[in-house]
């Protein structure tokens, strides 16, 4: 319970564990702390700029998805219409041909009639030529009647 | 304990009471005191052995382990220990961010080292009163010592030399601040001239100096205070053992409670002197309040 020389050396020992603390244990341990709250400020910067750098990505992606889509659609309708146009040329093209083989067939047909009309002309003119030559015998000249035969066998 | 057996109750109180001072006897010469009386007569120049063993000690454990700590420290996970000290360091941090206005990087580390130190300290309080002496009294014995005669205070808070060793310390930082900050003329302005203006120079002489002078003084009784009379529970509950197995077991109960309620007072006085050096440094770097 006396005052005495332990003061003294209570104060001594007290400043020299302030000094030392002040020197060797507060420090480091604060830089720790600094340099700790340092990064986590630059990490949670990086984690804000990540954030937004993201957010630019979806919009430009949406972006690109857009203008695919419209693309796409663009694409698609060209492809219509070209079919369309395919299958109105070939349409056509059909009509056309069909039209010129009809024609083809109609002129072979006409070309068939005529000759077979000719011939069967020949052949009648002939026949009633033997026809008459029979009824007629020596009387009847071929030569000199024959304009008469003939304007008749036109008239089949 | 049975070597207290033979002890009044008087006697044992006094001898928990008692330092281990070691110092220059009239008669005996340089020696250890062998009881209270005989410390008193060295005077002054006695040192209390057993509270420069244990206050040096934990503060030696403390600056060791904060050090060591400290030396590992990383920025990036911290591991237990540094964990535990960092939880620390930004306790004592922000209490002197809250209450010291000025720029001294020299009162944070003060005030971790006040608050480790004196809780450390105060700790001990909560070893069983006997224990340490006990063992120190067998060994002391073993080496030719009369055991009624070897003391020893295991609480370094408990002896005013501590607390107010602490106390002027801070003190002349007070001081010492308040004229580099505000200049001689400044600090004895602040001394003299308020709050009565110049005309009541001798009534605010006064009124500020106890104003000043009470700091340490209330400062190092507080602590000192606080540990003596818990000290004196412990060692009052201590003399209730040996006297049936009712008081051995409502002792026990006893010093159970005293011992966690005393874990508060164990830890705010730590807490209520460093909160307060950092406020009258704060004060001492103001220049008007």
């Amino acid at each position: 319970m006396n005052i005495n020389l332990t003061l003294i050396l209570q104060m001594i020992s007290f400043t020299a564990f302030v000094w030392f603390c002040m020197t060797y244990v507060w420090p480091p341990i604060m830089h720790a702390l600094d340099e700790r709250k340092k990064r986590i400020a630059e990490g949670l910067a990086a984690a804000e700029r990540g954030a937004k750098e993201q957010e630019l990505g979806q919009q430009r992606a949406l972006e690109v998805m857009h203008k695919a889509k419209t693309d796409a659609a663009e694409i698609v309708n060209q492809a219509q219409r070209r079919y369309n146009e395919i299958l109105d040329q070939a349409k056509q093209d059909a009509t056309a041909e069909g039209n010129r083989l009809k024609h083809a067939a109609e002129a072979e047909i006409e070309q068939e009639t005529n000759r077979a009309r000719e011939e069967l002309r020949e052949r009648v003119a002939t026949l009633a030529v033997a026809a008459a030559e029979k009824i007629l015998q020596k009387e009847i000249d071929a030569s000199a009647h024959r304009e008469l035969v003939e304007s008749f066998a036109k008239q089949i | 304990m049975s070597s207290e057996a033979a002890m009044t109750a008087q006697d044992y109180i006094q001898h928990h009471l008692t330092n281990l001072t070691f110092g220059w006897h009239p008669e005996h010469g340089l020696s250890f005191a062998e009881n209270s009386a005989d410390a008193a007569a060295m005077g002054f120049w006695a040192v209390h052995v057993d509270t420069m063993f244990f206050s040096l000690l934990l503060g030696g454990l403390f600056l060791w382990f904060f050090k060591s700590v400290g030396a590992k420290a990383t920025a990036g996970v911290p591991g237990g220990a540094q964990n535990f000290v960092e939880w620390i360091v930004d306790f004592v941090n922000e209490n002197v961010r809250g209450s010291f206005s000025g720029q001294n990087p020299m009162v944070a580390p003060l005030a971790l080292t006040i608050f480790i130190w004196v809780l450390l300290m105060n700790t001990m309080d909560l070893i069983p009163i006997d224990l340490l002496p006990f063992y120190f009294q067998h060994l002391m014995g073993g080496m030719g010592a009369d055991p009624h005669h070897v003391f020893l205070k295991v609480v370094p808070t408990t002896d005013p030399n501590t607390t107010f060793a602490m106390s002027l310390v801070v003190f002349f930082l007070v001081i010492y601040y308040s004229i580099k900050i505000k200049g001689a003329s400044g600090f004895m302005g602040e001394l003299t001239l308020q709050p009565f203006g110049k005309w009541g120079m001798p009534a605010n002489l006064l009124l500020e100096g106890i104003n000043l002078l009470s700091k340490p003084v209330s400062l190092s009784l507080r602590l000192f205070g606080n540990l003596y009379a818990g000290e004196m529970i412990f060692i009052l509950i201590a003399m209730m053992y040996g006297h049936g197995i009712i008081m051995d077991l409502s002792a026990g109960t006893l010093q159970l409670g005293w011992a966690i309620f005393h874990i508060l007072i164990v830890t705010l006085q730590a807490f209520i002197f460093m909160v307060l050096t950092i406020v009258y440094l704060d004060m001492a770097h103001q220049e008007h309040h």
